[in-house]
């Protein structure tokens, strides 16, 4: 029962990663960058959630709308002004303002915000369903989360498969210049993944704080990592990898600290990674590609 | 690189030219990052005692200025070197303890006396005469907590949850778990955790659950006590709790549910709810001021400021007085003086830069401290 | 040898070679006497050693990133790995050898040894991935190390030396030093490191790179970074390659940390994180990839930086921000090079010629 326990507990925080990687991911796919300031992006939509529901006393689903809409336009803001000067420049310049972005994301919250963490009202409770007369206990936060993850992973990839602007994605990402060729804009197609992702990076927000909830200005940096870290377990770029890298990474981490140690938890959690990069170069469900010569 | 170099020398020439007739006193803290909060309350903290002083208009008035170092032993050196640039007289040292390990050895290398509010791990004054404590050195506070479960039979079977990267936690620990035993405290289950992944405590709060511990001691900040709390309530596992001054702010985190921390006991040298002057002054002026409520940082950062005025008006030191003079004449009032502060009455140093103060036993009530005597 | 080959090489990159080091010689003879004549600050004179330890962090990163053409996430975790090794060696040997110099010069080959090593057993595994997910592996590699020191324990006591893991089992004898204590890392390092020191590591680091790039080895690196598969059918031993310039950069990066470290009194695993290891990515990607000068400066730059915005207090590290993301635009931006080439007088007389 203890194993299903930290199993559960696991699944937890996995589905907190799987959120954020969501994002990662989907911009990763189709923008071809790694959006390190996506972590921060969370952060903020955290934050105006907060203080929607907390401060003005909002309804907790209307909060989570207003960070979305606000995410969303600072998305488009900042992708705006720093990524889209970068769309000729090599891949490297465009992650290293991506770290740029991330500081400044950070230290405007530090100022805006102060840097006293602040405890998150969880937008649906505390509760949790009990299984087994209470020996297991599975929280609202987490059925949730891996509700939202579901809907979101099966609306994105309908809207990638199905509709004219995902299949204008999905052009852009394997080859940009024959997308813009075949008249897609390939910069308003960017510009848009960019705001869904950001729209996205509002609810991992709300449900990562819901489900851990001090929020500070550095609350998005470091489950940024992880979920990255998450995003190219599962083979980054795919969005079922980026919820199923998100999920074992999650049990992986609980399970190691239960049954290895709780000192090296994180060592044995990136070392699982790279064995299972060695063993699948492109992740669980990459696509593995094929070079030309 | 030449450019930049002049432009230093001019600049540095410019704020050797602004000479006033008051004491610099200059210290280093986490401004920004991941640690802001300590940094922060402390600067805040020392900002109202300064103005306190100047505007009583004495013989002993302060220019303060604080550097942000990110909570990192490299920045603080490079802050501490902007300070003294400036051109500090006495020094608050760093706010947090690794970065005061690095800026205590070029204040002994300086002959810069330094006292700082909160960098509590015992290699900050080891081997220098000059560097001095506001608060308690970490070894004290573990063996100070052991000393109170078992006096006070709160507990036989304790766990520890500490935080695997960080001086001040691990400090506090390792005398805890050394001196537990002596006392005929049994700890049953000892796990940790770090940064990155301090968000989820189900295995460590499951492993002292399962070991039968009916206290859990938490030697760390109150941001990670907070979740441990609200999870621990969430499964149902509700032993007593201990925790440490790192714990005092708690209760001021906004939006936290104060029933949560009910029956939380710490040692703390500090209590924003005390009823004496000083205090209530000192907490109405920060909340006017930040809207908060100050935490032991503050606390440590306004008392260091009050002590120095007194040891300042003791040596009848001038502001005109070189940084070395006043080092040498700081050295003998701190070892010799009293101090009555909000952190605690009957203040004394020792030779070695410790600080010994009472430290009082405080139980959360309704949401408020009471003392435990 | 190295007159030999100089000569050999084309005048362009002969030339830029010497223009490296003709610059860095020049930078260090203008800071070593003002800094002797007290004209450098305390602020300016106490960045002297970590930048030049930055500077050879951001030359060994560019022969991985710039020259073979790989990201590296987790460099500082070879920093680590010779700031820890370096100042444990450096105390071991305090009694032996009383003449500081010597003994920083031992402790930062001892520290090159180790991360070297450290560098081909990651390498091992890391070389065999391409692209992002060899950058994620790095940073695995960086996390696991930084893991892994924060729960070491070495001591030291008449019985010899004593390394534990997780907990603290070296049970010294009385007299014993406690040297690597897990999460509070190593306290009371004597501060031997000296900016003339710092001067000979950069001095050294390029010319190892130098030396490397433009040697047979140097070219192959190049060809497999421009075209894997082709330099492949000629028969380049890629993997052995790669290794060589992992390896070689790795001990480099392990020389600076324990520049670095002993250039303060105490230093603790977290230093080194994803953080450190970005910075350093930054100085290579903003000097240019490849372009060793270009690295140095920005190194320099970049570290002087936030010193300088103190004024600005509170909206410091906001203005670092800011600058860091102009600086990215205006070095990577088509149009906005044209506009500053605009600006510039001299190119646009050029232009109309």
């Amino acid at each position: 029962m203890i194993f299903l326990n930290f199993f559960i507990s696991g699944i937890s925080l996995g589905s907190i990663y799987a959120i954020i990687a969501l994002g990662y991911t989907m911009v990763y796919g189709i923008a071809k960058m790694l959006n390190f300031a996506h972590g921060d992006v969370i952060m903020v939509g955290a934050y105006v959630c907060f203080y929607a529901i907390s401060r003005y006393g909002l309804n907790p689903l209307l909060g989570v709308v207003i960070a979305m809409a606000a995410c969303t336009l600072l998305g488009i803001i900042v992708e705006r002004l720093a990524y889209k000067p970068l769309r000729q420049a090599p891949s490297l310049a465009v992650l290293i303002t991506a770290i740029g972005m991330s500081y400044f994301l950070q230290n405007t919250a530090l100022l805006l915000w102060s840097s006293n963490p602040k405890v998150f009202p969880s937008i649906i409770g505390r509760g949790a369903f009990k299984l087994f007369d209470g020996a297991l206990s599975v929280s609202h936060v987490t059925v949730l989360t891996i509700a939202t993850c579901l809907v979101i992973m099966i609306v994105l990839s309908l809207f990638i498969s199905k509709t004219k602007l995902g299949k204008a994605m999905r052009a852009c990402s394997e080859d940009k210049g024959a997308a813009q060729l075949m008249g897609i804009n390939v910069n308003a197609t960017i510009s848009l993944t960019f705001a869904i992702g950001s729209g996205l990076a509002a609810i991992a927000g709300a449900l990562l704080c819901s489900a851990y909830p001090t929020l500070m200005p550095t609350t998005g940096s470091l489950p940024g990592i992880k979920a990255f870290t998450a995003a190219v377990f599962g083979g980054i770029g795919s969005i079922p990898g980026a919820f199923l890298g998100g999920i074992m990474l999650g049990v992986i981490e609980i399970f190691a600290k239960a049954y290895i140690s709780s000192q090296l938890s994180d060592a044995v959690v990136f070392a699982v990674l790279i064995v299972v990069l060695l063993v699948k170069p492109s992740g669980l469900l990459g696509k593995q590609l094929q070079e030309k010569v | 690189m030449k450019k930049i170099l002049i432009c230093t020398a001019l600049v540095l020439a410019m704020t050797s030219c602004a000479f006033g007739a008051a004491f610099k006193i200059g210290g280093t803290g986490p401004l920004t990052g991941g640690a802001a909060i300590y940094g922060n309350a402390a600067k805040n903290g020392a900002e109202i005692a300064v103005e306190e002083i100047n505007a009583m208009g004495g013989d002993v008035q302060f220019e303060l200025r604080y550097e942000d170092d990110t909570h990192d032993a490299e920045k603080a050196v490079n802050a501490y070197n902007a300070l003294k640039d400036w051109g500090m007289q006495v020094s608050l040292g760093s706010v947090t303890s690794k970065p005061c390990e690095a800026t205590a050895a070029e204040n002994f290398a300086d002959r810069i006396f330094a006292l700082t509010p909160s960098a509590s791990s015992a290699a900050v004054t080891e081997g220098k005469d000059n560097v001095f404590q506001m608060c308690f050195v970490d070894p004290n506070q573990g063996s100070a907590s052991a000393q109170y479960i078992a006096d006070k039979k709160f507990a036989k079977k304790v766990a520890v949850i500490w935080k695997n990267d960080d001086v001040y936690s691990k400090g506090i620990r390792d005398t805890f778990v050394e001196k537990a035993p002596e006392l005929g405290l049994e700890v049953v289950s000892e796990t940790t955790f770090a940064d990155g992944n301090d968000n989820d405590f189900s295995v460590q709060l499951t492993d002292a659950q399962n070991k039968g511990a009916e206290l859990v001691f938490l030697p760390m900040y109150y941001q990670p006590a907070s979740l441990i709390l609200a999870q621990a309530q969430a499964m149902g596992y509700a032993p007593k709790w201990f925790g440490v001054d790192g714990m005092d702010g708690i209760l001021t985190m906004e939006g936290f549910e104060k029933s949560l921390a009910e029956g939380v006991m710490l040692l703390t040298p500090f209590n924003a709810d005390a009823s004496d002057e000083k205090t209530k002054s000192f907490v109405a002026k920060y909340q006017a001021k930040h809207g908060e409520i100050p935490n032991q940082f503050a606390a440590d950062g306004y008392d260091c400021v009050y002590a120095y005025k007194e040891a300042l008006e003791l040596a009848k030191a001038t502001p005109d007085m070189s940084a070395e003079d006043i080092c040498t004449k700081m050295i003998e009032q701190f070892t010799t003086m009293t101090f009555n502060g909000v952190t605690g009455e009957n203040v004394k140093w020792a030779a070695n830069g410790e600080v010994t103060k009472d430290p009082k036993g405080m139980v959360i009530k309704d949401g408020a401290y009471v003392g435990l005597d | 040898m190295t007159m030999r080959r100089l000569i050999n090489l084309k005048r362009v990159e002969a030339r830029r070679i010497y223009l490296t080091y003709g610059v860095v010689i020049l930078a260090y003879i203008i800071c070593q006497t003002m800094s002797s004549t007290k004209m450098l600050s305390s602020s300016m004179r106490g960045m002297l050693v970590p930048i030049c330890a930055y500077m050879v962090m951001a030359v060994s990163l560019n022969l991985v990133v710039g020259i073979s053409g790989e990201l590296s996430l987790g460099h500082a975790g070879f920093m680590s790995v010779g700031a820890f090794s370096g100042v444990a060696s450096a105390i071991l040997m305090q009694s032996v050898i009383p003449f500081e110099p010597v003994r920083l010069a031992l402790a930062m080959i001892i520290a090159a040894v180790f991360a070297a090593i450290a560098g081909f057993l990651i390498g091992i595994p890391v070389l065999r991935l391409k692209g992002d997910y060899l950058a994620i592996v790095t940073l695995a590699f960086g996390e696991i190390i930084k893991s892994i020191l924060n729960n070491f324990y070495m001591g030291v006591d008449s019985g010899g030396v004593h390394f534990s893991m997780l907990t603290d089992t070296t049970r010294l004898l009385k007299g014993g030093r406690l040297i690597i204590r897990g999460p509070m890392g190593i306290s009371g390092i004597q501060k031997i490191s000296t900016f003339p020191a710092g001067f000979i590591l950069v001095m050294i680091s390029l010319m190892v790179v130098f030396n490397l790039v433009n040697s047979r080895s140097g070219r192959a690196f190049m060809a497999i970074r421009d075209d894997r598969i082709a330099a492949e059918s000629i028969g380049l031993d890629i993997t052995k390659y790669k290794m060589m310039a992992f390896v070689t950069s790795a001990a480099l990066a392990g020389a600076a940390g324990a520049l670095f470290a002993m250039n303060y009194s105490t230093i603790v695993a977290n230093k080194f994180d994803f953080n450190t290891s970005i910075l350093i990515l930054v100085f290579v990607v903003l000097g240019g990839q490849g372009n060793m000068l270009g690295g140095i400066i920005a190194a320099a730059v970049l570290t002087i930086l936030p010193e300088k915005l103190r004024q600005f207090s509170d909206y410091r590290m906001l203005l670092y921000a800011i600058i860091l993301i102009v600086m990215m635009l205006a070095t990577n931006n088509a149009e906005i090079k044209y506009f500053l080439s605009r600006l510039n007088p001299f190119k646009r007389r050029e232009e109309a010629e």
